[in-house]
C-alpha cells in the first residue's frame, strides 16, 4: 500500500524552477497626498518599465490635470478613474504588473482616504508585503496606524515604511530617525516578520531605483532593490491538504469528479482524504485534467479529483487531510472589519461565505473593538457594535456546521465575508480565530470509513493497556491524598495524633497492595471497552 | 492514459489556476453564464482555459460573439472553424438597428459605431438571452480604468458600472449575489499581462487568428495608422493609395478601427521577441481609446465591456 496520506510533507514541496522569476504581490498604502501613486508612477518610469505611448499620454495629461506645475505628474500614470484624476486622489485599488530581471511584481495601489479603507483591505488580503507611505513632515498619522493594523490583521508579514517628501524637511536624518523609532514602537504589537524603513523623495526618484545623493547617511538599499531581494516563502504548499469543492463535474454516468482550487498542501492518487463536515474518509482515485491525469497536485492548482467510492459530496464541502483535518462547528470566534455605513446589527441574519460554502449566520456578540491607535482590543460601550471601517472581535452563530481553519493557519479556509441578504452588499470581512460546536452539532467522522481503519492501524490505543509501572504510579498518586484524608478523619474522631498516624500508616500499606492488584486485574478485563474504542471524534492516536 | 509527472508551479500555472477558479465559481453560482468571444488572442486563451476548467464536461455555457459586421474577414473564418473544432455553442448577435441604418465607422465615426454595434448590441444580447453573468477576456494591464476593475464587476439592470462603489473582493471570495435583472461581468484573465497571454499561447499551442502574424497586406495610411483594406466598403480619400506592406496586428477588432504595425514577426517566437522589445502599449492601435483620456471608463459606465 502506498502509505501516504494527504498530509503535507516538506520533501514533496518543489524546488523553484531554475530561471523562473519569483512573484511578489505588494500593496502601497498611506494617507491622502502621501504620494503613493507618484511613488509607483516614478518607480515604473525610472526602471524604464512604462511604454512610450503611455509616457506621451502622461505628458499631455500632466498639462491638463497635473499637480506638479510644468513637471510630469507621475501619479497620473496610475490614477485611472476620471474622478481620481480630477480630484487628484485615489479611490479604488489599481493593479499594476511589472517585471524586472529578478522578479515579477503585482502591485495594488490602494486608496488613502479613510472612507475607502475597505478598498485598501482588498489589496491587503492577497499581499505578501505592504509599503506604508509616511509624509516626512507629518510623521506617523492615525491613518498610518489604521493601515498597519489592517495589514497585520490580514496576515501581511513584511512591511516597508517609505518616509516620503524628505526634500521638504531638508533631507534631515533627525526627522527620519524619529519617525523610524515611532513606527518601531507602535508596530511592536503587530507581529511583522520584517520592517524596512527608507527615506524617499518619490517625485524626484530619491532612493526608488537609484540611491540618493541628498541622503548619503542612509545605509539601506533603494526601494526597488529591496523589493527584488526580500524573501517571501510560499508556506501553503507545506500546509495540510485543503480543497473546497467548487463544482461537481458529472459529464456522464461513468465520471463523477470534484473540481476545486487546492488551498493548502498537496495530493496524490491513493491518498486518503476526509470530507468535511460529514467526516467521511475516502481515497483519491484520479487527478483528472485536460492535459492528462496528474501524479500529484499541490496548493495553487485548480484540479478535478475522482474518489474511490461513491460518496455524497457537494459544493461547499471541504476535502482535507485526515491527519490534520480542518475544524468543524457552528460557532465562530472571529475578527471582523465592517465595510458599510449601516452598522453591524447583533442578531441580524446575514449570509456567511467561507471557501465555497454560503449559509445563514448571525453575529451573537461583539466582544471588543480594536483601538486603531494601538492595535489592541478595547471593551465596547453598552449596546454599541461595529460601525463603518471599524475592526472588532465578534462571535458568530451559523445555521449549519461549517469546516474551516484558524486564519493564521490558512488564509483561504479561514477568511470569510458577510453578505446582506436584502442589499446583497458585502458588509464585513472576517478572519476565524476559533471554531466550536453547539451541543450535538459537530459532525463525527464515521468510524468504519475512518483514515485509521483504511490504513489498517489498530483502533485500540496503546494506552488502553497500561504498564505495571503506570499502575504503580497511579496507585501512589491516589494514595497520597487518600492518606491525608484518612489521617484527618481518624484524628477528628479520636483527637489523638499518634494513634491517627499509626492507623493511617497501616491503611496505607494495605490499600497500596489492594489498589495495585485491583488495577492490574481490570487492565486484563475487556469488559466495557468496546464502545470506548470506537468513540466518535476520537482521533486515532495521531 | 499516462500520469504526468509533478512539475513545479510557474507563473503561468498560477494564472491559469486562478482563471479556472473564477470560471468555476461563476458557473456554480450563476444561473445563465455566457462567454463573450471576441476572436482575439485574449478570447483564444480564455476559451482554452474554459475547456480545461470543466474537462471532461463540455462547456457549461455558450459563447457570444457581438458582431459589428466590420470585423476582419479572417476573424470570422477563424471563429467558425474554431467553434466547429471544439464543438462549442456559439451565439452571434448583430444589432438590427445597425443593419437598418447601414452603419459604417467610415461614415458615422468610431464613437457612434462602437456605441450602437458594441455597447448597445451587447446589452440587447444579454437581455434577449437573459444572461446573468458574462465572461470577458479583459486584463487589468490593458488600460487605466481596467486596472481598477474587480474580477467580478457588478452591473445594474441598466448595465451600468459604478466605479466608486465596487464590491470588495477578498482572497478568492466572490460575492455573486444579485437582484433579478442585475448582472455580472466576470474577468477571469484580470491578472494576466499581454506578455503572459503570448507566452501561454506558445506554451499551450493555442491557435490564433493569422492576422497576428506579419504578412504582406493591402493597407492605407490614414490618421497616422495603417488601416487594412479588408473589403470594398473602404473608400479611398483623395490623395490616399493602397500600399502593400508587411504588417501585423497587436489587437483585433473592427478593421477600420484597428491600426496595423509594420513588422517581420511571422512566428509566435518572433511576436514574443518583438513585444518584449516594444516601447509601446498594445492599445496604441486601438482608435476608440483615444476619443478622450477617460473614454474607456465612460464607455464602461455606459455598458461597454
Amino acid at each position: 500500500m502506498h502509505g501516504a496520506v494527504a498530509a503535507a510533507l516538506p520533501s514533496r514541496a518543489p524546488a523553484r524552477l531554475v530561471g523562473e522569476k519569483p512573484l511578489l504581490r505588494f500593496i502601497t498604502c498611506g494617507s491622502v497626498d502621501d504620494g503613493k501613486s507618484t511613488l509607483i508612477g516614478r518607480l515604473l518610469y525610472d526602471a524604464d518599465l512604462a511604454p512610450d505611448d503611455i509616457i506621451a499620454a502622461l505628458e499631455s495629461d500632466s498639462k491638463k490635470h497635473g499637480t506638479q506645475g510644468e513637471a510630469l505628474d507621475f501619479a497620473l500614470l496610475v490614477d485611472g478613474l476620471a474622478a481620481e484624476r480630477e480630484q487628484g486622489i485615489t479611490i479604488d485599488v489599481a493593479y499594476r504588473y511589472f517585471a524586472t530581471d529578478k522578479r515579477k511584481f503585482i502591485v495594488a495601489d490602494t486608496p488613502g482616504h479613510e472612507q475607502y479603507t475597505r478598498n485598501m483591505a482588498v489589496g491587503a488580503s492577497t499581499a505578501d508585503l505592504a509599503i506604508l507611505l509616511v509624509d516626512a513632515r507629518k510623521g506617523i498619522l492615525p491613518q498610518t496606524r489604521r493601515h498597519s493594523v489592517i495589514t497585520s490583521m490580514f496576515g501581511v508579514r513584511h512591511v516597508v515604511v517609505a518616509v516620503n517628501k524628505m526634500d521638504l524637511v531638508g533631507y534631515s536624518e533627525g526627522v527620519f530617525r524619529k519617525i523610524e523609532a515611532d513606527f518601531h514602537a507602535f508596530a511592536n504589537n503587530l507581529r511583522f516578520a520584517s520592517i524596512y524603513v527608507a527615506p524617499l523623495v518619490a517625485k524626484d526618484g530619491d532612493n526608488l531605483v537609484h540611491g540618493s545623493a541628498n541622503m548619503s547617511w542612509h545605509q539601506g538599499p533603494p526601494l526597488l532593490s529591496y523589493l527584488e531581494g526580500v524573501a517571501v516563502e510560499d508556506v501553503m504548499q507545506i500546509a495540510p491538504f485543503r480543497m473546497p469543492v467548487q463544482w461537481v463535474n458529472r459529464p456522464n454516468l461513468d465520471f463523477r469528479g470534484f473540481s476545486g482550487f487546492i488551498s493548502g498542501g498537496n495530493i496524490r492518487p491513493g491518498d486518503i482524504i476526509r470530507v468535511l463536515p460529514s467526516g467521511r474518509d475516502t481515497r483519491v482515485a484520479r487527478i483528472a485534467t485536460f492535459d492528462g491525469d496528474l501524479e500529484s497536485a499541490l496548493s495553487g492548482q485548480s484540479v478535478t479529483l475522482t474518489l474511490s467510492e461513491e460518496i455524497d459530496i457537494s459544493r461547499g464541502d471541504l476535502l482535507c487531510s485526515p491527519v490534520s483535518p480542518a475544524k468543524t462547528g457552528d460557532r465562530l470566534e472571529a475578527k471582523l472589519l465592517w465595510l458599510v455605513r449601516e452598522p453591524l446589527l447583533v442578531g441580524k441574519n446575514y449570509l456567511l461565505k467561507l471557501g465555497t460554502k454560503t449559509g445563514p449566520a448571525a453575529v451573537t456578540e461583539v466582544d471588543a473593538r480594536i483601538d486603531i491607535e494601538s492595535g489592541l482590543p478595547q471593551p465596547l460601550a453598552d449596546g454599541s457594535t461595529l460601525a463603518f471601517n471599524e475592526i472588532g472581535d465578534a462571535r458568530l452563530s451559523l445555521e449549519t456546521v461549517i469546516a474551516c481553519d484558524p486564519y493564521v493557519e490558512n488564509r483561504e479556509t479561514g477568511g470569510f465575508i458577510l453578505i446582506d441578504r436584502i442589499t446583497n452588499e458585502t458588509v464585513a470581512v472576517g478572519m476565524v480565530k476559533a471554531v466550536a460546536a453547539s451541543n450535538g452539532r459537530a459532525a463525527a467522522p464515521l468510524t468504519e470509513l475512518s483514515y485509521a481503519s483504511m490504513e489498517g492501524l489498530p483502533l485500540v490505543r496503546e494506552s488502553f493497556r497500561p504498564s505495571p509501572t503506570r499502575s504503580l504510579v497511579k496507585a501512589l498518586s491516589w494514595l497520597l491524598p487518600a492518606s491525608v484524608s484518612t489521617f484527618l478523619i481518624v484524628y477528628a474522631f479520636v483527637q489523638n495524633a499518634e494513634l491517627a498516624a499509626e492507623i493511617t500508616g497501616v491503611e496505607l500499606l494495605a490499600m497500596f497492595a489492594l489498589y495495585y492488584f485491583h488495577e492490574r486485574f481490570w487492565t486484563r478485563l475487556k469488559f466495557g471497552l468496546a464502545t470506548e474504542e470506537t468513540q466518535p471524534g476520537d482521533d486515532p492516536g495521531l | 492514459m499516462t500520469a504526468l509527472a509533478a512539475r513545479p508551479l510557474g507563473h503561468l500555472d498560477r494564472l491559469e489556476a486562478e482563471s479556472i477558479h473564477i470560471m468555476r465559481e461563476t458557473v456554480a453560482e450563476c444561473e445563465r453564464p455566457v462567454m463573450l468571444y471576441s476572436i482575439g488572442k485574449d478570447s483564444a486563451a480564455m476559451l482554452h482555459i474554459a475547456m480545461k476548467a470543466f474537462y471532461p464536461s463540455k462547456l457549461p455555457f455558450p459563447l457570444l460573439h457581438v458582431n459589428t459586421t466590420w470585423k476582419f474577414r479572417e476573424m470570422i473564418e477563424f471563429r467558425d472553424r474554431r467553434v466547429k473544432e471544439l464543438g462549442v455553442e456559439l451565439i452571434e448577435y448583430i444589432n438590427p438597428k445597425g443593419i437598418e441604418m447601414d452603419i459604417s465607422p467610415f461614415v458615422h465615426g468610431s464613437k457612434l459605431h462602437t456605441e450602437i454595434m458594441k455597447t448597445e448590441a451587447l446589452k440587447q444580447a444579454l437581455d434577449k438571452y437573459n444572461f446573468d453573468a458574462a465572461f470577458g477576456g479583459a486584463r487589468r494591464d490593458e488600460e487605466k480604468s481596467r486596472a481598477k476593475e474587480r474580477v467580478l464587476s457588478f452591473r445594474t439592470a441598466q448595465h451600468r458600472w459604478d466605479p466608486k462603489n465596487q464590491r470588495p473582493e477578498f482572497w478568492r471570495l466572490y460575492n455573486t449575489r444579485k437582484a433579478p435583472g442585475e448582472s455580472l461581468r466576470v474577468f477571469p484573465m484580470s491578472n494576466w499581462t499581454e506578455a503572459d497571454i503570448w507566452d501561454y499561447i506558445a506554451r499551450e499551442n493555442i491557435p490564433v487568428v493569422p492576422l497576428y502574424f506579419a504578412k504582406e497586406r493591402p493597407v492605407v495610411r490614414r490618421g497616422g495608422t495603417l488601416i487594412m483594406v479588408d473589403d470594398d466598403r473602404m473608400k479611398l480619400a483623395p490623395g490616399e493609395s493602397i500600399e502593400h506592406k508587411k504588417v501585423r496586428f497587436r489587437t483585433l477588432g473592427c478593421y477600420p478601427l484597428t491600426g496595423g504595425i509594420e513588422s517581420d514577426a511571422s512566428t509566435l517566437d518572433e511576436i514574443i521577441a518583438e513585444m518584449r522589445e516594444s516601447r509601446s502599449s498594445e492599445r496604441q492601435g486601438r482608435l476608440i481609446d483615444h476619443d478622450g483620456s477617460s473614454s474607456m471608463e465612460q464607455k464602461k459606465q455606459e455598458g461597454y465591456f
